[in-house]
C-alpha cells in the first residue's frame, strides 16, 4: 500500500470477510501460459471491489475463477467459508451484455436462475419477490414486457434483478455497462451504488475504466499483466453516498492519476 | 439580399412543392395493380406466341385453352373426381414425408449440433449424402418399398430432412458465449442448457430449415410419382404429359403449385407464431 492508500479506513472494510482468496494461480495445460500468480483479494460484507488492469492482465481469468466456471491450479478460494468448487447459488453474476432471453418475459426472464435450481414451482412463488425487485431497480410495469422493448440500460436493469433473485452472497460483475452510452453508463453506475448499498451487497467489479472503478469502489486492485498478478491496492477513502460531482474533485482526480501512473508503467511492455 | 440568404430563400420556398414530393407515380400505384400489369403483359405475349403459330399448339397450348382446362379441373376437383384422390394421394405423401423428415431431421440435428462425436463423425457423412443427386435414389425407394405410396413418402423424407438436420445443427451453434456462462453460473446441467436456451435460440434457424425442406418434399414426392407410377397427381401430369395434353399438363401443375404456396405460407406463418420476437428484427432488416 502507498501514500494513496486511505488514512483511514472507510466503514465497509471493518465488515467480515466474505469472500477470500489467497495464492490464487492459473497455469492453462493447453499452452503452459501462467494467467494468474500469487494472487490475493478479501471482499469484506458490504464492500465495493473493483479490479482495473489492461487486456490480457488476467481478469476475466480471475473472474471466471471467482464465478467457479474454472478451476484455480493453486491457492484457495472460499466463500462463505466453503471452498468454491463450482457454479454456485450464492454467487450473482452480470455481463456487459445483458442476456435476457427474448421469448421470457422480463419477469420470467429475472426468475430463469430459480426456476434452472428449483424448477417452476419455485419460480413461480417467486415472482412476488421478482416484483420487489423491478420496483427496487425501477422497471416496475415492465414485468411483462419482452426484453426486445426494452432499451439497453432497462435490460441491465432487469439483468441486476435476475443477479438479486437469489439472494447471492457476492456480485461479481464483468463490465456491466460498458456497452451503455457514457451517459446511461454513469447514470447506472449511481444506481448501482443505490441498489448495493440498500441490500448491503458484498460486489466485486471488473472494469477497464478508472474513474468507473474509483467512483463505485471502496478498494482498487490494480492488475499487471504476465502473469496476472496484483501490483498494488488502493484504497478509496472518498465519502459515501458518491456523487458524480464528486469526479470532479481534486481528490478523485489525485486518486484516478495515480491508478493510471501505475497502469501506465505495468500495462505496455 | 445576400448569396447566402438567397440561397435560404430559395429553398424555403421550394420545401413544400420540390422536397416533399418526391415520389414518382410508380410509388402511387398500388402493389397488385402492378403485379397484375406484369400478369396481363405475361398472357398478352403468351397469346401473341400461340396465336401467329411461333410454336406448335402441341408444345404451348394457348391461354384460353389452359384456362378451361383449369376450369374442368377445378370443377372435377370441387365435385370430388378423380383428380381430387389422386391430389388426396399426393397431400398424403406429402404430409407423411414432412413429418418423417421433421422427426428425423430434428433428431440428427441435435445429435451432431449438440455432442462432439455428432459433430465430428456423423455430420461428414450427412453432407456426403446431401451433395449428391437425391432424386437418384427414387428407383432403390420404389425397389425397396413398392409401387405404393411408401416409396414416394420415402423420397420425399430423404429430400426435405437436410434442410431441418442442417438449420438444427446450425441454430444450435448459435448460442453466444455470455448466454452459455450465465447458464453455467446459474448451475445448468445440459438437458436444461438445450431445452431453456440453445433450443429456443435455435429456432429461427429451425424454421428456415423447414421452410426450405416445405419446398423440398413437394419436389420429392412428384419426383417419386413420376418414377414409381402409382395413383397420385405426379401420375396425372406424366400420362397428361403422354397423351400431349398440354393443356391439362399446365393445369395440374398450377393447382400443385397452390398445394405448394399453402403449405410454404402455413410454415412461415407457424415461424411468426412460435419465434414472435424476431419478427421486428426481420421487419426492420426488410425496410
Amino acid at each position: 500500500m502507498t501514500a494513496a492508500a486511505a488514512s483511514t479506513r472507510s466503514d465497509a472494510l471493518q465488515g467480515a470477510p466474505v469472500y477470500q482468496l489467497s495464492n490464487v494461480g492459473k497455469t492453462y495445460a493447453r499452452n503452459a501460459i501462467k494467467a494468474l500468480e500469487g494472487v490475493g483479494i478479501t471482499l469484506t460484507q458490504g464492500s465495493f471491489s473493483s479490479v482495473i488492469g489492461s487486456s490480457g492482465c488476467g481478469k476475466s481469468t480471475l473472474l471466471k475463477i471467482m464465478s467457479g466456471l474454472i478451476p484455480p491450479s493453486t491457492g484457495r478460494v472460499v466463500l462463505q467459508g466453503k471452498p468454491v468448487t463450482g457454479p454456485r447459488r450464492d454467487i450473482g453474476m452480470m455481463f456487459q451484455q445483458a442476456t435476457l432471453f427474448p421469448w421470457r418475459t422480463t419477469l420470467e426472464n429475472i426468475v430463469l436462475p430459480i426456476e434452472i435450481r428449483d424448477g417452476k414451482a419455485a419460480a413461480k412463488a417467486a415472482k412476488t419477490q421478482a416484483r420487489a425487485l423491478l420496483e427496487l431497480v425501477g422497471l416496475k410495469g415492465f414485468e411483462d414486457t419482452y426484453p426486445t422493448e426494452l432499451s439497453g440500460g432497462m435490460a441491465q436493469r432487469a439483468s441486476i434483478c435476475r443477479m438479486l433473485i437469489t439472494e447471492p452472497a457476492v456480485l461479481l460483475l464483468d463490465e456491466p455497462f460498458s456497452a451503455l452510452d457514457e451517459l446511461t453508463r454513469d447514470f447506472m453506475n449511481m444506481e448501482l451504488q443505490r441498489i448495493c448499498s440498500s441490500r448491503n451487497a458484498t460486489a466485486f467489479l471488473v472494469t477497464h475504466s478508472i474513474p468507473e472503478a474509483v467512483i463505485l469502489s471502496d478498494v482498487v486492485y490494480v492488475m499487471k499483466p504476465r502473469p496476472g498478478r496484483i501490483a498494488e491496492v488502493v484504497e478509496i477513502d472518498l465519502p459515501r453516498p458518491r456523487t458524480l460531482e464528486m469526479m470532479t474533485t481534486p481528490k478523485f482526480g489525485e486518486i484516478v492519476a495515480h491508478i493510471r501512473g501505475r497502469l501506465d508503467k505495468e500495462a505496455f511492455i | 439580399m445576400s448569396n447566402l440568404e438567397r440561397i435560404a430563400d430559395t429553398a424555403a420556398n421550394e420545401g413544400d412543392t420540390v422536397w416533399a414530393e418526391k415520389t414518382g407515380w410508380m410509388d402511387r400505384v398500388p402493389r397488385w395493380v402492378k403485379m397484375l400489369l406484369v400478369f396481363v403483359i405475361f398472357v398478352l405475349l403468351w397469346d401473341l406466341v400461340t396465336r401467329f403459330r411461333f410454336v406448335s399448339p402441341i408444345i404451348l397450348p394457348t391461354p384460353v385453352e389452359t384456362f378451361l382446362d383449369l376450369i374442368f379441373v377445378g370443377q372435377n376437383l370441387l365435385s370430388g373426381g378423380y383428380m381430387l384422390q389422386a391430389l388426396w394421394i399426393t397431400l398424403l405423401e406429402v404430409f407423411y414425408g414432412f413429418l418423417l423428415a421433421i422427426a428425423i431431421g430434428f433428431s440428427l440435428g441435435v445429435i451432431v449440433g449438440e455432442t462432439a462425436f455428432g459433430e465430428e463423425a456423423i455430420m461428414p457423412y450427412l453432407v456426403a449424402i446431401d451433395t449428391m443427386p437425391k432424386v437418384a435414389f427414387a428407383p432403390l425407394f420404389v425397389a425397396w418399398l413398392g409401387f405404393d405410396i411408401d416409396s414416394k413418402v420415402a423420397l420425399a423424407a430423404f429430400i426435405a430432412t437436410f434442410p431441418i438436420v442442417v438449420g438444427t445443427a446450425a441454430g444450435l451453434h448459435a448460442a453466444d458465449t455470455n448466454s452459455r456462462n450465465l447458464f453455467k453460473t446459474m448451475g445448468a446441467s445440459r438437458w436444461q442448457t438445450l431445452v431453456k436456451m440453445k433450443l429456443p435460440m435455435a429456432l429461427p434457424q429451425i424454421s428456415t430449415g423447414l421452410k426450405i425442406a416445405s419446398v423440398g418434399v413437394m419436389a420429392g414426392a412428384i419426383t417419386g410419382e413420376f418414377l414409381g407410377g402409382g395413383k397420385g397427381f405426379g401420375e396425372l401430369i406424366r400420362v397428361a404429359a403422354s397423351q400431349l395434353d398440354t393443356p391439362r399438363v399446365f393445369a395440374l401443375i398450377l393447382y400443385l403449385s397452390v398445394v405448394g404456396m399453402g403449405l410454404f405460407s402455413f410454415v412461415s406463418w407457424l415461424q411468426r407464431r412460435v419465434v414472435f420476437w424476431q419478427k421486428d428484427r426481420v421487419s426492420a432488416a426488410s425496410e
